[in-house]
């Protein structure tokens, strides 16, 4: 049955106009959504100051949501340890068996590795964390594939900065508020990542497809040399990311080069590692004067670097 | 059986004299949940891929449906610029969507002015799809990746979830009009 209207606006002048108005509004507020869209789509980084807020103000209630995140997780993997440790625990056994001669023999690659690497006089490029922090939210219900860092410009954090987890690298921050940051997930199709095979440094690019794995293309063509199992890396080349951090492994071959699983799962990396972004010319192997010329012609990225660069002087 | 949290005082509240709802509280609490509906839907996971029902545009639904009025017309305004700061959508996504579904949903009302859970879940559904489509192809223009696959588990789950946000909202209604104590 139809309702009895209550929102009829009758003989009454003022409703009639009040409703109108109303109308107007709604279509004034359609036409301003559409500037809006079409600035911000112009311009990405345009209202950054805005969500930069928005994020900045949620810090609390998302420390809050990760701890409880973590440990439901945690919870999660104490109630099934429960169902199989009988067998987990045997299997385990058998492995840390493996690992122990592994790790002499890993001890002594790492030691010839030092050697070989003293007498090319490469230095040990390991980056100093810049902060640690929660990812705290992410954009779940949008196609795109962005997350919120409890940690913004008070602790140093600066955009471009690549963002780990033990498990591999995560994302890259692209804005950054007073407490909160907005990391671009490695999976977003925005996202390309200069990578090579672990095992023989071919390059290929590393794009998101946005449900969890990336897209390999090879950078060289040919016949498909990849295989299911071949482990990536960030390759290093044009800076930003760290050389060596894991990225992905192989799942599935495609025509010019592969789909790859993400190591560093987001969903279960809630403590990151911002990182200081890698800068080739930063390198001690290179000549230290020329840095902060060439950064400056990358100024878009690394003005966090040039800064830090003049604070060392 | 006893009503269990905000109905319950509610009720308590009702039969004592010399109270009345806030008008603070009557006002506000549409706005405030589905504010907070945009910002929860980003906590309970790190997602790798979209799967979270839009909270935020299903609680501007609920309270459409089952208030038609109470929010005006240009409400997508200042909700969808709330939710776009928060969604990862481009800025604008929301606003426009927003306002166009309460444009359509007056539109939908005035045609077919008959109401019942069906007609309104059904109604509801189209909206969703038609949004969450919207709103992957803006996206898709902002640089993301489009694919009918990748959206699908979303458009499910939010046509699924939807009648629970809708008694969430209607919860929040009765402590909308909880008769609070009034001087004089």
């Amino acid at each position: 049955m139809a309702p009895k209207s209550k929102r009829r606006t009758g003989y009454s002048r003022r409703a009639q106009y009040s409703d109108f108005f109303s109308y107007i509004a709604g279509v004034a507020g359609v036409m301003a959504g559409l500037a809006v869209l079409l600035g911000s789509l112009t311009d990405h980084a345009e209202f950054a100051w805005a969500r930069s807020a928005a994020s900045d103000i949620a810090v609390p209630i998302g420390r809050l949501a990760a701890g409880t995140r973590a440990a439901l997780g945690h919870a999660g993997e104490t109630v099934e340890g429960y169902f199989v440790w009988g067998s987990q625990n045997a299997a385990l056994r058998r492995e840390v068996a493996i690992a122990r001669v592994r790790q002499v023999q890993m001890a002594g690659m790492a030691d010839e590795n030092r050697r070989l690497k003293a007498l090319l006089q490469l230095s040990q490029a390991q980056p100093r964390p810049v902060a640690s922090a929660w990812l705290i939210s992410s954009t779940a219900s949008s196609a795109r594939r962005y997350a919120t860092l409890s940690a913004g410009r008070m602790h140093g954090v600066g955009v471009g900065m690549p963002v780990v987890s033990p498990l591999g690298l995560v994302g890259r921050v692209v804005e950054v508020g007073q407490l909160s940051a907005r990391v671009l997930l490695l999976t977003d199709a925005e996202s390309v990542v200069p990578v090579r095979r672990a095992s023989d440094g071919i390059p290929a690019f590393a794009t998101g497809r946005a449900d969890g794995t990336l897209q390999l293309r090879l950078i060289t063509l040919g016949v498909n040399p990849l295989h299911v199992g071949d482990s990536f890396v960030a390759s290093g080349s044009g800076g930003l990311y760290w050389p060596g951090t894991p990225i992905a492994v192989v799942a599935s071959l495609t025509h010019d080069g592969a789909i790859a699983q993400v190591l560093a799962d987001p969903a279960n990396s809630e403590m990151v590692v911002v990182q200081p972004e890698w800068n080739p010319v930063a390198d001690g192997t290179l000549a230290p004067e020329e840095a902060p010329s060439v950064s400056g012609s990358r100024s878009g990225h690394s003005s966090g670097h040039s800064a830090k660069a003049k604070h060392r002087k | 059986m006893k009503q269990f949290g905000i109905g319950r005082v509610a009720g308590k509240r009702s039969q004592q004299i010399s109270r009345a709802p806030s008008p603070l509280v009557a006002y506000l609490t549409p706005w405030a949940t589905i504010v907070l509906a945009s910002y929860l839907g980003g906590l309970p996971t790190i997602a790798t891929t979209p799967w979270m029902p839009p909270l935020g545009f299903l609680a501007l639904l609920a309270w459409r449906q089952l208030h038609p009025g109470l929010l005006p017309i240009w409400a997508g305004v200042p909700l969808g610029c709330i939710d776009d700061m928060v969604s990862g959508q481009p800025m604008g996504s929301a606003i426009l969507t927003w306002s166009i579904t309460m444009i359509a949903l007056e539109l939908i009302e005035f045609r077919w002015p008959w109401r019942n859970f069906l007609i309104e879940w059904a109604v509801a559904a189209g909206m969703i799809v038609a949004y969450i489509l919207a709103a992957a192809l803006i996206a898709h223009l902002a640089g993301g990746r489009f694919s009918l696959l990748l959206i699908t588990p979303q458009l499910l789950l939010a046509v699924v979830v939807y009648p629970v946000v809708a008694r969430c909202v209607a919860r929040a209604d009765t402590f909308r009009l909880t008769r609070f104590w009034a001087w004089g």
